[in-house]
């Protein structure tokens, strides 16, 4: 009982943060889009523009929902559920922190505790191209079927690199327990320094997959009018919006976990800190790790042109798979070879 | 065209050019600097500009010693190619002897090409520097003579502008 009670509340909390931290990140990536071509960004609604994303978010709301007349109905409304829904369930294997003493519970900070955490997520990601693909095929608009087609390519032949390159990890690591990754990436051991290759090819990967930049060819405006969301108005676009936007946190929060230490703070063990300290700036370290990624999501949006789709394929197929290959054989034979 | 001739690149590109990840870290760079440069964007209302003597803004009728200089001649009417300007002239006591009743100008029709000013053998119409324009009904945008006359002070910098062109 005690155990259900604490994991609700886990769940309550981390949703009400990456509901929040996403309403507030569509306005740092306004803003940093301004500074990037010398503008100013939102600044007109409450101190420094701050409630722009909130009045937008109500604007949202308040706007007449249409569902086109030949669309299917029911497919149409689920498509935005299925893509939230992947988007924020996500979330739930990802350590954010290590322990923490609160009312004499020991409070795992991760709300579930799977042993097969990285599994868990390759598959929900792969759910995440239904939401996308369903979109496009029940609005019966050939742009937005175009731009659901172009997404399930995407999705599935950059999986196959972001796959093979979570594998050098666990190679790395003997366990497919997030918690157990992170733990392993005490001090300076982060996996990025152990498997550089693949760090590269899943980041690259986890952009293709969160459709952004560079790879946001299922919502290309200049070819697809506006996507697999053409057809979508109101909240259900909102919804769509919303979801790239957690999916951003979602592999964000993945690439740290498994890449960058998690909430490992270098050499935090010397300084002999009280326990509490250590959990909230375990806590913290994650945070800033997890925005520093958000920034460089952000800023690689407003520098890098977008693909032409060959060229997509080109590099998922023929750069990044081999690319993940052999940074399999290298993180294998290394790990043979030292022991 | 024969099925050899085989596209060939302007460029040989070196094995490092061509993974890109040398222009991309310039292209990283350069938006890193962008970000700290100095903003563009004027904060309109609160931060406005003031236009150049050259400027063509509203156009408005000049008047000096509480009289506009017109005479009512309808050179102005005559040559603007919107049809936005109507004059009706009448006599008066003053020295000039003719002067306008009524003179309106419809700024929706305007198209601020100054040909008005360029006509007017008086210097009597001239495009001031006023470039807010709002009305909230098409019979608001005609503008009679009570909104067109503006004294001769509020206009030197364009009067100098145009006696300097001339």
């Amino acid at each position: 009982m005690e155990i259900l009670i604490i994991s609700l509340i886990k769940i309550v909390v981390v949703l009400l943060v990456i509901l929040t931290v996403v309403a507030n990140l569509v306005y740092v990536e306004r803003k940093m889009s301004a500074f990037i071509q010398n503008r100013i960004g939102p600044n007109r609604v409450g101190p420094w523009g701050l409630l722009q994303s909130p009045a937008d978010v109500l604007k949202l709301f308040i706007k007449e929902d249409i569902v086109p007349t030949s669309a299917n109905r029911t497919v149409h409304a689920l498509a935005p559920l299925i893509s939230i829904t992947v988007a924020l369930v996500t979330f739930a294997v990802i350590p954010f922190g290590s322990t923490i003493q609160l009312f004499g519970y020991d409070i795992q900070l991760m709300i579930a505790d799977v042993n097969i955490g990285v599994l868990y997520i390759l598959a929900l990601t792969s759910l995440g191209v239904y939401g996308v693909t369903l979109s496009g095929w029940s609005s019966n608009n050939k742009y937005s079927l175009l731009g659901g087609l172009r997404s399930s390519a995407q999705l599935i032949s950059y999986e196959l690199s972001m796959g093979l390159s979570v594998v050098g990890v666990i190679v790395v690591a003997q366990t497919l327990r997030l918690d157990k990754i992170v733990e392993l990436q005490s001090g300076l051991a982060w996996n990025a320094f152990l498997t550089p290759i693949g760090f590269v090819t899943f980041v690259v990967a986890s952009f293709a997959e969160t459709n952004r930049l560079p790879f946001d060819l299922p919502e290309a405006e200049p070819e697809l009018v506006g996507g697999y969301h053409t057809e979508y108005s109101g909240m259900k676009f909102g919804t769509f919006f919303l979801a790239e936007y957690a999916n951003m946190i979602t592999s964000s929060a993945l690439i740290v976990t498994l890449f960058l230490g998690g909430w490992q703070f270098p050499y935090l063990e010397t300084f002999n800190l009280p326990p509490m300290w250590v959990s909230i700036i375990h806590i913290l370290t994650f945070m800033v790790k997890v925005s520093g990624m958000l920034l460089f999501y952000m800023w690689i949006r407003w520098t890098i042109p977008r693909f032409r789709y060959d060229q997509l394929m080109n590099l998922g197929w023929k750069v990044m798979l081999p690319l993940a290959i052999v940074n399999l054989f290298v993180t294998a034979g290394g790990l043979l070879l030292l022991g | 065209m024969s099925i050899n001739s085989i596209q060939v690149r302007g460029k040989d590109l070196s094995f490092w050019q061509r993974t890109y990840i040398p222009e991309i870290v310039k292209g990283m760079a350069l938006t890193l600097k962008q970000v700290f440069r100095p903003k563009f964007t004027r904060q309109y209302p609160e931060e406005r500009w003031n236009p150049p003597s050259s400027f063509r803004g509203r156009p408005v009728l000049v008047e000096e010693q509480g009289v506009e200089r017109c005479v009512a001649c309808g050179l102005c009417a005559r040559v603007c190619p919107a049809l936005a300007i109507e004059v009706q002239a009448s006599e008066t006591e003053l020295e000039k002897e003719r002067y306008p009743v009524k003179f309106e100008i419809n700024m929706l029709r305007c198209i601020f090409c100054g040909f008005c000013e360029e006509a007017c053998p008086e210097e009597a119409i001239i495009m001031s520097d006023e470039y807010e324009l709002v009305f909230t009904n098409p019979d608001d945008a005609i503008y009679g003579k009570e909104k067109l006359l503006m004294s001769t002070d509020r206009l030197k910098t364009r009067l100098e502008f145009l006696r300097k062109a001339r």
